[in-house]
């Protein structure tokens, strides 16, 4: 190490050397993190099937590779062999950058995910709003596939993500106001480490069940998988795309699964810090209480999947506007007035005007 | 610096490039799809000045929000607009008019811009240390809470008045209770007969 740091200090080359350190160390752990996120897709894919088999008494994928541990690779591999189709009257254009818009953004989002303390690609300021803006620009994704496949039942998968996806936004950013009234920060490591007595923690209770269901909304997840109605729509907004285009759609939902349930954990369940504050519990790494804490989200994804019918489009939308939005309209009020008036509001040292 | 220098004329460049395709483009979908590009390079240059707040403020509200509307009403359109486009000749001069008075206004307004003696030493110190979402939220409350509360009244002025004018009663249609359909148990509609072979219900 040390002549790594003499070089630092001082000489005229120092400029680039650390330029160059810094761009080794975060293009290596930008790979560490694409790399291991596949990794989990692959294997969620497999979880998933494996659970909603074990729901149904069933067996699941078995045959490839130890208790079929190699099918998601199997199934990879198939995708890739296959041809890419381009309807002749698409606009071909956006019909290939939609899947790949939509893939990327679900990997972006992962710069301000902190793994761990101090394990984090961009600690920026305002990262919850970074977050929001990236999944909120996951739309177009859908909306241009859509649009681009220029067949209607595509067409009319894309408008329905769309309407959805939007609806439950708004009450979504309404529940982390919640949260950022409590921490009074918008940076998440800083969310995670704010401390919060336990009636707050009682406060937040209903607000960490209507995010479940937002994000169950937001990334169509049954029993809110409206835009993929395979039942109606034969496949909604994917249906005109095969092979490579096919699989990154399908590579971007579960990478969107995976965020949404790292942005749970880290708004509500504490990230990286052991559950219920037990601190002999302190020597296990935080990166596995994180992957354990999404892992549970997850299951709770397969699980609802497994146990739910699917809504019908107007209970959808009433839920999202006639319920959820005036809830947690009203809950903001609420959590604002209640640490207002217990002197518990996390700004009141800094503002000093109240 | 010279990263930072990179970074902005990649940014301004697409900007201006998209902002250009926004109006030159021929098909009205590929125009809102290039404007979401403008708006993601305005963020990104607002990023460079250290405003990340308005940054994604902006990402989120018009990208996020704005924009997707427009794309809504722009697809379900089904407008043939090159036959629009036919006449469009004639308005030329009057183009040119318009923008002729309106680069006279900006030249005179650079030419003559003077800061106020009194701005440099009126800047706050004390925001220095605060992130510039505390900032903004500090000044947004508190100096100016009459005018941020009247821009929220005059949004759901506007908001009251699109429901107005666009909502319908539609007599003929039949509509779900909720309530009837929540209220419904299994006993209500089903009944369950125990039949005995060879006899029927």
């Amino acid at each position: 190490m040390a002549p790594v740091s003499t070089i630092i200090d001082g000489s005229a080359e120092s400029w680039l050397v650390q330029a160059a350190i810094w761009l080794a160390w975060t293009t290596g752990f930008s790979l560490l993190v694409i790399i291991g996120i596949l990794l989990c897709v692959a294997y969620m894919t497999y979880a998933e099937r494996k659970v909603l088999a074990g729901m149904q008494r069933r067996q699941g994928p078995m045959t490839v590779g130890p208790f079929g541990l190699l099918q998601p690779f199997a199934d990879g591999l198939k995708m890739l062999s296959k041809e890419t189709i381009i309807p002749s009257q698409a606009h071909r254009i956006i019909f290939l950058l939609a899947p790949i818009m939509l893939f990327s953004l679900s990997l972006i989002a992962w710069v301000v995910i902190p793994f761990d303390k101090g394990w984090v690609l961009a600690n920026i300021n305002v990262g919850v709003l970074f977050l929001l803006a990236i999944s909120s620009m996951g739309v177009y994704g859908v909306i241009m596939a859509g649009w681009a496949s220029n067949s209607r039942y595509a067409f009319l998968g894309g408008l329905r993500a769309a309407s959805q996806m939007i609806s439950y936004k708004a009450s979504m950013g309404l529940i982390i106001v919640c949260i950022l009234l409590v921490t009074g920060s918008l940076n998440l490591q800083e969310i995670v480490l704010a401390p919060r007595p336990i009636w707050v923690q009682i406060l937040l209770l209903p607000m960490l069940g209507v995010f479940l269901v937002c994000i169950l909304a937001e990334c169509n997840r049954a029993p809110f998988d409206l835009p993929e109605g395979e039942s109606e729509l034969a496949g909604g907004f994917m249906v005109e795309y095969s092979s490579m285009s096919y699989a990154l759609f399908f590579l971007g939902e579960y990478a969107n699964m995976l965020l949404m349930s790292a942005i749970t954990t880290i708004l509500f369940l504490g990230g990286w810090l052991p559950p219920f504050g037990i601190s002999f519990l302190g020597f296990v790494p935080g990166i596995i209480w994180f992957v354990l804490k999404i892992m549970a989200i997850m299951f709770f994804f397969f699980w609802t999947r497994a146990t739910l019918p699917r809504f019908r489009y107007d209970q959808l939308m009433r839920l999202g506007w006639k319920v959820f939005l005036p809830f947690t309209m009203g809950w903001v009020v609420l959590t604002a007035g209640l640490l207002m008036s217990f002197n518990a509001l996390p700004g009141q040292i800094v503002g000093g005007g109240l | 610096m010279i990263v930072q220098a990179f970074a902005f004329y990649l940014f301004a460049g697409i900007l201006i490039l998209s902002a250009l395709m926004v109006v030159s483009a021929r098909n009205p979908v590929h125009s809102v799809l290039f404007l979401i590009l403008a708006f993601f390079n305005a963020s990104g240059l607002f990023v460079m000045l250290g405003a990340e707040f308005l940054a994604m403020i902006l990402i989120i509200v018009y990208v996020g929000a704005v924009a997707v509307l427009f794309l809504f009403v722009v697809m379900m359109l089904d407008v043939d607009f090159a036959s629009l486009r036919k006449g469009c000749m004639r308005y030329v001069p009057l183009g040119i008019i318009l923008g002729g008075v309106l680069l006279f206004e900006l030249v005179t307004l650079y030419t003559y811009w003077r800061t106020a003696p009194g701005v440099k030493f009126a800047t706050p110190t004390a925001v220095n240390d605060l992130t510039n979402t505390e900032a903004l939220g500090m000044i947004l409350y508190t100096d100016y809470v009459f005018a941020f509360q009247m821009a929220g009244l005059i949004l759901l002025v506007a908001m009251i008045g699109a429901i107005v004018l666009t909502l319908r009663s539609r007599p003929n249609v039949r509509k779900q209770n909720m309530l009837d359909q929540h209220k419904r148990q299994a006993s209500d509609v089903l009944e369950i007969k125990r039949v005995t072979p060879r006899t029927g219900v």
